[in-house]
């Protein structure tokens, strides 16, 4: 029998799932995380979860793995003391970075820029040239760099970048200079902008490349720990972790392109949620992860997460490819406000966060926010534990609203409601960033909710944006950790190649990206994935000459052959229509290619539900009063854990599980699916 | 005769109550929409100057033409009072006629686009941007010659056009525009960027009607503009005394031989307005510095740079303009007279930031900031690579942003909105051309308890022969400290001849011949030093020192000795501070490194260029 397992390690939980690969068995369990070493949960985990299972952790041949450790070290500013080597000329790129201020006219009498991730007192330059086509305009000057590295070795550096002008055109010089540095600065990782990201805009590729290194050796430390413990346990295993890209890469490739796995938390909840989709039936999704200070939301086309050449963590915008989750600053936890000037209702940026929380968690939080609201509404009954045992504090969260009210001279209720109002349009505006200005109607879409928060706003954002039915996958911590067991291996290989169409020929094309797919097929090969079962693909990231976007087109492999250059552009054209109204009849341009590996999906499914009728009686906990549209309505609470396939909830109803709830409003209705999803339509 | 507005509905907009939620949702809404525009057209224009650089202004007004999101003032009541014709729907106009829009665009490379907005046969709003062109013809490549005496002489100027009629392109009329510009395929592509804004605003706010519907839609911008009024009623009575106080800053020269010219604002209060005052501004210029200065934009200027000192909280929009009065003398260099040339209006524009800054400021010294919004530093190069292609860039750079309440200014930054440096890669990729040098300068930033942010150093390398021109200021006044700070460095400009020789290059020249292998060194300024220097905390000198930011000696400005490994002496370093501090006069609001007359005797030994000669005015048309 052999096992593999998925493993997500949230903020809060760790969750953890268990499959059997022949029968499709399964067994999940939950343990607290731990932050301090978050393999210490992993471990843990994996003994209670085959306990459950009554199986030998030897079993267990592949761990698929989510990490956000890359992630908090960026957030919290806790990665390593990063050397960078540039050219003579560029040692403030970090410094200076693309001059821009943010915030409109004037913005800059507030702004204070924060520090780069690699300081300048640790920035040395290396005498050496690459021109803008690649050619040596000058020799590097290896004794004088041979000084500057000694100085760093001085200075304690703990990771070290080499980003050198027009590496992405020729990258000798910048692997020269990690001979050097291996021999002046030996066991600090060295990483090469022509490597993590051989593409132009120096101050792109230098960023990204020192984010690589900062978050290096704490993943590194991490993964060699966590692999390690692993082996000892299950006497070997294969450990793969999630990309941002939502692919999955080897534990040596993830410690050497950390930066890659910036968005793995997030890109792991996405898997999921086309995972559990998929069972419903839908392939085409708006995901909507709400949690208490954030949410995130993702486009999903059939089955397959919008990717964007960019990972954004905090204030940190490097060029890695990510999927394309846009994050509003609104969660459970963000507070309401009413600015003195303006008697506008706001809601965040601030959020009350875990500690103290939202005033009905009774931790010592006095600010309005938005689980307060939806207690003062009975969204939020004192049933709800949210995640165990704690009690809402119903007289405290209507106190908090009640400030609010009274700044607007509004009643209470209609306040509460305010609020919940202005958030759902905050996260509408998200939905709007992946859908409608992408060019997709966000009426062809499901639109699937989870996180702590997201089966609370469900239905009021499927009502906004016309997205149906509204899917609630059951036990949303584990979801993620079936994204993480069901994801595919994926590995791309890129390359700059900037040429006109009339400078270069379908031939040319044809061989770079023959080239580049056998680089992708090796990573996959070492993983023990056969030829046969790789699937290959073709990405070009095109523009009309002289534009700055880069739009990406997915190939075909036999379509560059029938169709050849003309065919591309075409496609181009009409895609560029799509998005912005007009086509140009100028010339076209490559800049990037891209060959993409992937192994074939997997095809676990989920166990179904027992059946029941259509009567959810059974599960009816019960009536509570809540408020919506301007009035009371009487609404009734059902327990999740007792809901069968084919079970219908009229709305206004509340469902309650233990670490989520979900609000089916008025004229709609809720349905249990085979799987146990709630499907929300209008009624 | 004003504009016709042509609509299907007559049925005016019914005022109704717009519950606060609503407003707020709809403000959000706008407000996305506006950045849509952004993006829409950053990822489609093709000058970097648009896409790379982000030179545009986009705005979304009500039915009456004010501004309800956006960052320029509204001009749409003075187009429509000029423009002679009907507006139907379909409609979509352009101009580059600063004198046909009352200055709401303030030279000729401005292409401005305006979208009536109609909902069910009725205007219920407009769309409008305008971003800069690399090039409209003319004399010079890139077309803002310093030398031109009409603004005939700076290419093509649009007057306000339609180029969509009820939905139609006018081809012949765009091929006329096209024709006459060095680079026709960019301006087609920023064009066609442009409208593809505006139609997303368009798209947007026909969403928000459906949504709302066009009475509560049309009640609630109203309800939005008067929310801001309220707002800034308050802050202009907390924060603009009622006794008159007066700034004056200048632009170095005017390309010509001639200058500084004074630029001279007086403001107070009555009641609940402010009144600014431009009695005392020099006559406009023979040459192209001129800057028609439209008094809404000013009133934008103004609105927007005390939400940003007193209340970042405040949303900006048109609704208090009625609480300013601006008042700008006919024929000065702010009011110049048709025909007089305007391309090179950018140091003015400039520079009116840097007044605005000193006038608010001056009576509020804790809100005050240092002078560094004093340019935006303009490069061109043109000429035919080895291909025998037609190549022409348009570049602006950046310099320090001043010290300031809030902090340091940062090194190199821009303080123009969303404007982004072009990456040295790509012009390397796409001109003849090889960046040898990219770094801010140490000890350019004025020392301060707060320090100015350093200037930039580009160095460009010719591959190809050609010609350059440079717009700069700076170069002979200080960007000013403020309370006790000193000023930022000024900007030079060196041209290094592959021969051996080297010159110093004017702060403003035209077609400068430049040959394969010369070297510029083109220098910006840095932004000026806020509050005493004698109490920045020695351990940020220090790593300002070990960083390269400021120097060994820099540090001397701030009273800080450091031993030779760059540590600070604790001891020595409040002796000599003692010491400076017995030295220091009271020293003023502002320190501007001179008096006039003082940094013309002393311009040619610093600079080493010629000091300009006191500006004459004759020549310009007579009134009306």
């Amino acid at each position: 029998m052999s096992f593999r397992l998925g493993v997500d390690v949230g903020g809060t939980f760790t969750d953890l799932l268990l499959i059997d690969e022949q029968s499709g068995n399964h067994w999940s369990a939950k343990v607290p995380s731990t932050p301090s070493d978050p393999s210490l949960g992993v471990l843990q985990g994996v003994r209670r979860v085959c306990e459950l299972a009554n199986v030998e952790p030897g079993q267990i041949h592949h761990v698929m793995h989510g990490t956000t450790v890359a992630t908090n070290a960026v957030l919290t500013r806790s990665g390593a003391r990063v050397g960078l080597v540039t050219t003579r000329g560029y040692r403030q790129v970090l410094q200076i970075a693309r001059s821009f201020v943010p915030g409109g006219l004037g913005g800059w009498v507030i702004y204070n820029k924060s520090e780069p991730l690699a300081p300048l007192e640790l920035t040395v330059e290396a005498d050496e040239r690459v021109g803008g086509d690649g050619s040596i305009v000058a020799p590097l000057d290896e004794a004088r760099l041979r000084d500057a590295l000694r100085g760093l070795s001085d200075s304690g550096v703990e990771a070290l970048t080499v980003s050198l002008v027009n590496a992405y055109a020729n990258g000798s010089h910048e692997q020269r200079i990690r001979e050097l540095a291996a021999e002046e600065l030996p066991n600090v990782p060295i990483s090469l902008s022509s490597e993590v990201l051989p593409e132009m805009q120096e101050y792109e590729r230098t960023l990204t490349t020192v984010a690589n290194s900062y978050v290096r050796p704490v993943v590194e430390r991490y993964l060699g720990n966590l692999q390690a413990e692993l082996s000892q346990q299950t006497r070997g295993v294969t450990l793969h972790i999630l990309r941002s890209d939502g692919g999955l890469a080897s534990a040596e490739t993830a410690a050497r392109y950390p930066v890659n796995l910036l968005m793995s938390g997030p890109a792991g909840g996405v898997a999921g949620a086309i995972w559990g989709a998929k069972q419903a039936g839908f392939e085409d999704l708006l995901t909507f992860d709400m949690g208490g200070t954030s949410t995130d939301v993702c486009l999903v086309k059939d089955a397959r997460a919008q990717l964007r050449r960019e990972t954004t963590v905090g204030d940190l915008t490097v060029r890695a490819s990510s999927v394309d989750v846009r994050t509003a600053g609104a969660g459970g936890g963000s507070i309401a406000h009413v600015p003195e000037l303006t008697r506008a209702l706001r809601v965040g940026p601030e959020s009350a966060g875990a500690d103290p929380g939202p005033a009905a968690y009774n931790r010592g939080g006095e600010a309005p926010t938005v689980t307060d609201a939806h207690v003062v509404l009975g969204n939020l009954p004192e049933l709800a534990r949210l995640g165990g045992d704690m009690q809402l504090d119903r007289a405290a969260a209507e106190r908090a609203v009640q400030t609010v009210a009274d700044a607007l001279g509004l009643p209470l209720m209609r306040a509460a409601e305010g609020i919940i109002e202005i958030v759902n349009e905050n996260m509408c505006g998200a939905l709007r960033l992946v859908s409608v200005e992408q060019g997709y109607d966000p009426r062809d879409f499901a639109l699937v909710a989870f996180g702590g928060a997201g089966p609370l706003h469900a239905n009021a954002l499927g009502r906004l944006v016309h997205a149906w039915p509204v899917i609630v996958p059951p036990g949303p911590g584990v979801l993620c950790a079936y994204g993480d067991a069901t994801t595919r291996l994926r590995n791309e290989v890129s390359r700059s190649f900037i040429r006109r169409f009339s400078e270069t020929s379908r031939d040319e094309v044809a061989n770079v990206f023959e080239e580049l797919t056998a680089g992708a097929a090796q990573a996959l090969d070492a993983e023990g994935v056969p030829r046969g079962e790789q699937v290959p693909s073709f990405q070009m990231d095109l523009r009309y000459r002289g534009q700055g976007l880069l739009l990406t087109l997915d190939v075909e492999p036999g379509e560059l052959a029938e169709g050849g250059l003309e065919g591309v552009g075409r496609r181009f054209d009409e895609l560029h229509r799509q998005l912005f109204t007009f086509a140009l009849d100028a010339d076209k341009e490559f800049v990037n290619l891209r060959a993409v590996a992937e192994s074939r999906p997997s095809s676990f499914f989920a166990p179904s539900i027992a059946e029941g009728g259509a009567d959810a009686a059974e599960a009816v906990l019960r009536p509570q009063s809540l408020f919506c549209e301007n009035r009371e309505h009487e609404a009734l609470i059902y327990d999740r854990a007792k809901l069968r396939a084919g079970n219908r909830i009229p709305g206004p109803a509340i469902v309650l599980e233990m670490d989520s709830t979900t609000l089916i409003l008025p004229g709609h209705k809720g349905e249990i699916d085979a799987f146990g999803n709630i499907l929300i339509n209008p009624a | 005769m004003p504009a016709r507005i042509v609509q299907r509905n007559q049925a005016p907009f019914e005022n109704v109550e717009v519950d606060p939620i609503t407003l707020d949702i709809i403000e959000n809404a706008l407000r996305n929409a506006r950045f849509e525009m952004d993006a829409v057209l950053f990822r489609t224009a093709m000058s970097p100057g648009i896409r790379e650089q982000h030179d545009e202004f986009p705005m979304i007004a009500n039915a009456d033409g004010k501004m309800v999101v956006g960052q320029f003032g509204s001009f749409i009541h003075g187009f429509m009072s000029a423009y002679n014709g009907d507006v139907e729907e379909g409609d979509i106009f352009l101009t580059s006629d600063p004198y046909s829009c009352q200055g709401a665009i303030s030279h000729a490379n401005d292409w401005l686009v305006l979208l009536p907005i109609y909902f069910e046969g009725r205007l219920a709003s407009y769309g409008a941007m305008f971003g800069h062109m690399t090039d409209v013809g003319g004399k010079v490549p890139g077309s803002l010659p310093t030398d031109a005496r009409q603004i005939h002489e700076e290419g093509i100027v649009i007057p306000p056009v339609k180029i969509y009629r009820r939905g139609e392109l006018q081809e012949d009329l765009l091929e006329l525009i096209l024709h006459n510009c060095r680079l026709p395929h960019w301006n087609r592509s920023d064009l066609n960027a442009i409208v593809a804004a505006c139609r997303t605003a368009e798209r947007r706010v026909l969403e928000i009607i459906g949504r709302f519907g066009p009475d509560t839609y049309n009640s609630a911008l109203e309800e939005l503009l008067e929310r801001n009024r309220r707002a800034m009623q308050e802050l202009i009575r907390k924060t603009i005394p009622e006794q008159p106080q007066t700034f004056e800053d200048y632009i170095c020269d005017d390309g010509m031989g001639m200058g500084p010219y004074k630029i001279r604002c007086s403001m107070w209060r009555e009641g609940d307005r402010v009144i600014f005052d431009f009695d005392g501004t020099d006559p406009q210029s023979v040459g192209s510095i001129n800057f028609l200065l439209n008094e809404e934009m000013f009133k934008m200027f103004c609105g927007v740079f005390m939400i940003m000192v007193f209340d970042p909280q405040i949303l900006f929009n048109d609704g208090f303009y009625e609480l300013m009065d601006v008042r700008i003398p006919e024929g000065s260099l702010l009011k110049p007279r048709k025909p007089a040339a305007l391309s090179c209006r950018t140091h003015a524009l400039g520079r009116i930031f840097d007044v605005i800054g000193g006038l608010i400021g001056m009576g509020n010294p804790e809100m005050l900031c240092a002078a560094g919004f004093s340019d935006s530093p303009h490069f061109m190069y043109s000429g035919y690579d080895d291909n025998g292609e037609w190549f022409q860039l348009y570049q602006i750079s950046f310099g320090g942003v001043p010290g300031k309440p809030s902090g340091d200014g940062p090194d190199g930054h821009s303080l123009w909105p969303s404007f982004t440096n072009v990456p040295n890669e790509f012009l390397e990729s796409y001109f003849p051309l090889r960046i040898e040098v990219y770094e801010t300068i140490p000890d350019s930033g004025g020392a301060g308890n707060h320090r100015g942010g350093n200037a930039l150093r580009q160095g460009y390398r010719f591959l190809a022969d050609g010609e350059i021109s440079i717009h700069d200021d700076r170069w002979l006044t200080y960007p000013w400290g403020v309370n006790g700070g000193l000023p930022g460095a000024r900007s030079t400009k060196l041209l290094q001849r592959s021969d051996g020789t080297s010159e110093v290059l004017p702060s403003k020249c035209d077609r400068v011949v430049v040959r394969k292998g010369d070297l510029l060194y083109f220098n910006t300024w840095g932004g000026g030093g806020w509050g005493d220097p004698l109490k920045r905390d020695p351990e940020s000198v220090r790593r300002d020192v070990e960083r390269g930011l400021v120097s060994r000696e820099g540090a001397k400005r701030y009273g800080v000795a450091l031993d030779s490994n760059n540590q600070v002496k604790a001891e020595a370093t409040q002796k000599l501070r003692k010491k400076m501090a017995r030295r220091q006069d009271g020293g003023g609001l502002f320190n501007r490194g001179g008096e006039i007359a003082e940094l013309v005797a002393r311009c040619r030994e610093e600079t080493g260029l010629t000091p300009p000669a006191p500006p004459s005015f004759g020549g310009g048309p007579a009134t009306g």
